[in-house]
Formats: structure tokens, C-alpha cells, sequence
């Protein structure tokens, strides 16, 4: 066995050598590179963590933004049914009050014509009674030859136009 | 050896020196640039390469970059477990610890000696697993003995422990203690050790079993190649096992010396 065989004339140099090679991997890489490379991992892992929390917040804040804007959502439309509500009150009111405007206008309106018609009425009825009158008296003066009086003839018009 | 027919399965063992350097010595210390040492040279370049290939530090990893953070992150998350937050001080020490097993496992297993390279598995001897197994226990001395004194014995008192039998279970688990750095060494040594010898002496069965005929290659050749198949998916298993039960072993040791009870 070489190992046991070789020990004496090999220890120094077998030792020698390792303290070396090790020494150079273990201050060059263990505590030279190791580090750095660890503190990369660690730097990772703390931004992902890092990340993680502030989207988890941004969650939150993104509910409370929805629950909030869903709020204002009905309070807007509630009031905007209260003004819709209100508005069509308003104009019911203003409605009726210009329709009893043009009721009284109207009233005064047709009082006034009725009131035209009923004096041109009694004016056309006393020219029918002169103009009956004279037709009465013409008749009469063709037909018999006589000669009626005027009044005469407007009190017996006057008579017929009453009996129809 | 081969033209005896014979095939060593400990010859893949054998230091040798490189580049001439057998006599290089410091101190009355021999020093040799071997076999060895290049592979240990080659562990730390092929391991400084890929954390290299790591250090982008972008926020989005590439394929290497997440395999590299796959390495520190397993590391720390060992750490983290066995010793607690307190643990990733230890990060540098057990990564270099686990990359460097790992990566001295995996490269004596590549089948490089198709190309001709000879590849040697430093973790098979136990002058480099010992030395590693020291250092880990050393560690775990100096720190023990700096956070909590005198009082770092207590380590050898289990909680609960009845006064009369204090001066037994002491004893106890002094040796318990101080044989875990040979515990440690030894396991990595052997099973790297045993993986091969293993691998070579199925491989010697093919090679001798060819030579003696075709009937024989394939009565006893073609079952041992099967055979080292599956041990080659195995001994892969097991030079990422030993590695993670060497950086193991050491956290939960750190831990006892860290958080004493």
C-alpha cells in the first residue's frame, strides 16, 4: 500500500503541497469570491422579498382604491336620482301652473267672445226685424195694394219672428 | 507488471515526483512537486474556474451562476442547520472544504488515462485527509477554547449526566472527541481508496480474463465490465457523499464548539 509504504518520504511534500493548494482556495475563493457570491443570493432574495410585499400592498391598495370608488359610485347615483326626482317635481309644478295661467286666459278669453257673439246676435236679430219689416211692408203694399204703417209692420214681424 | 500479466490494483496509489523536483526540499523537508500536488493544483484551478464562472452577480443567473449559488447556497443552508445563524462565519472555510473534496473526488475518477494522463486521487491517502481532518479539528480547538475556556470541558459532561458517574462518562467522551479527526480522515481515505482498488481489480479481471481466450473474456470479462459500470455510477455517489460528510462532520463539530450546551 503505497500510502503507508510511501508515508516517510512523502508526508512533507504531500502536506506541503495541500496547505498550499487548500490555503490559495480558501483565501482566494472561500474568502475572496464566496462572499460576494452569497451577498448576490442574499441581495436577490431580500428584493424579492422586497417585491412580493410591495405588490401584496399594492393589492390591498387597489381593493381599498375599488371599495371606495364603488362607494362614490352609489353615492352619485343616489343623488343623482334625488336631482332627477327633484327636477321632475319642479317641472310638474311649473306644468300645472302654466296650464292654469292658460286655463284663466282661456276662460277670460271665450267670456269675452261669447259676450261679442251674444251682441252681434241681438244686433244681426234687430237689422233682421228692420229689414223683415220692410220686406212685411213691401208684401203687404204688392199684395194689396195698401199701405202699411212701419210700426205696424215691425210689431207684427217682431210677433212672428217669436212664434218661430 | 503487464508483461507478467499481473496488474497492481495499488500502483494508481504510488506518489511519484514531476518535473524533477524529487530532491526539492525546505528545511530538511521534502517537497516534491508529485503526482499528487499537480492534482491538487488542478482541483484548485478547475474549482477556481467555475466560481469564477459564478461571479457575474447579475439579478437573473445564468446556468452558472445557478450552479455556483446551488454550491454556496447547500453550503450556507448546512450551515444554517447544524450550527445556526452563527454558522455562516464558517461559510469560506466549509465551502473551500467541500469544493475541494468534491472536486479532488471527481477528477481522480475521470477515465483521463484514455488520453494518457494518469489521474491520482489525492483524497486517497491519508496524509492529505488526515492533514484536512486536523485542520478541521483544530478549528473546532481554537474556537472552543477562545468563545468559552476552561469551560469548553464541559463538552465532555452530557447534560443530565449523574455527579457519580462524571468521572467515567469524562474519560469516555475525551477519547470520543479526540478520535474524531482520525474518524474523519480515515473515512474519506478509505472509501476513496476502497472505490478504486475496487474499479482496478474488476478492471484487471477483463483485461487477464481477455487475455486467456475469448471464451473466458466473455465468460468473466463481460460481467465484470457490467460490474464496474454500475460501481462507477457508485463510486461517483460516494465522492459526493464523503465530501458532504467530510463539510458535515465539520459543521456539526463547529457546532459543538460554537453553541457548547
Amino acid at each position: 500500500m503505497p500510502q503507508i509504504a510511501q508515508l516517510a518520504a512523502t508526508y512533507s511534500s504531500q502536506i506541503f503541497w495541500l496547505l498550499l493548494t487548500f490555503g490559495l482556495v480558501f483565501f482566494v475563493i472561500g474568502l475572496g469570491m464566496v462572499p460576494k457570491i452569497q451577498s448576490t443570493v442574499d441581495l436577490r432574495n431580500a428584493k424579492i422579498a422586497d417585491d412580493l410585499a410591495r405588490a401584496k400592498a399594492a393589492f390591498a391598495r387597489a381593493d381599498e382604491i375599488e371599495e371606495d370608488c364603488r362607494k362614490r359610485d352609489t353615492e352619485n347615483r343616489a343623488s343623482a336620482q334625488s336631482i332627477v326626482a327633484d327636477a321632475r317635481a319642479k317641472a310638474a309644478a311649473e306644468s300645472e301652473k302654466q296650464v292654469a295661467a292658460a286655463d284663466a286666459k282661456i276662460a277670460v278669453q271665450i267670456a269675452s267672445a261669447e259676450e261679442a257673439i251674444a251682441a252681434s246676435s241681438a244686433k244681426a236679430l234687430t237689422e233682421i226685424e228692420a229689414v223683415a219689416a220692410e220686406a212685411a211692408q213691401d208684401m203687404v203694399a204688392r199684395i194689396s195694394g195698401g199701405e202699411v204703417s212701419r210700426d205696424a209692420a215691425t210689431q207684427a214681424v217682431k210677433v212672428a219672428l217669436a212664434h218661430g | 507488471m503487464a508483461e507478467s500479466g499481473k496488474i497492481d490494483p495499488m500502483h494508481q496509489f504510488v506518489i511519484q515526483p514531476m518535473f524533477g523536483t524529487g530532491d526539492l526540499s525546505v528545511g530538511g523537508y521534502n517537497i516534491a512537486f508529485t503526482n499528487s500536488s499537480l492534482w491538487m493544483v488542478v482541483t484548485a484551478v478547475v474549482l477556481w474556474i467555475f466560481v469564477a464562472g459564478g461571479m457575474k452577480r447579475s439579478l437573473v443567473p445564468g446556468r452558472w451562476q445557478m450552479s455556483v449559488e446551488f454550491f454556496t447556497g447547500f453550503i450556507n443552508k448546512l450551515l444554517t442547520d447544524n450550527v445556526g445563524d452563527n454558522g455562516k462565519k464558517y461559510m469560506p472555510y466549509v465551502f473551500s472544504l467541500f469544493m475541494f473534496i468534491l472536486i479532488g473526488n471527481i477528477l481522480g475518477m475521470l477515465p483521463l488515462g484514455l488520453l494518457g494522463v494518469h489521474p491520482f486521487t489525492f483524497t486517497s491517502h491519508f496524509t492529505v485527509t488526515g492533514a484536512l481532518a486536523i485542520l478541521s479539528f483544530l478549528i473546532v480547538l481554537v474556537v472552543g477554547f477562545w468563545k468559552h475556556g476552561f469551560h469548553f470541558f464541559s463538552l465532555f459532561v452530557p447534560h443530565g449526566t449523574p455527579l457519580p458517574m462524571i468521572p467515567v462518562i469524562f474519560p469516555i467522551e475525551l477519547v470520543s472527541f479526540m478520535v474524531r479527526p482520525f474518524s474523519l480522515g480515515l473515512r474519506l481515505f478509505v472509501a476513496m481508496t476502497a472505490g478504486h482498488v475496487l474499479l482496478k481489480v474488476l478492471a484487471g479481471f477483463v483485461i487477464n480474463s481477455t487475455n486467456a481466450g475469448a471464451g473466458y473474456g466473455a465468460l468473466v470479462g463481460i460481467p465484470s465490465f457490467t460490474l464496474m459500470i454500475g460501481i462507477n455510477a457508485l463510486e461517483l455517489l460516494v465522492a459526493c457523499i464523503q465530501a458532504y460528510v467530510f463539510a458535515l462532520l465539520t459543521s456539526v463539530y463547529i457546532n459543538d464548539a460554537e453553541n457548547l450546551h
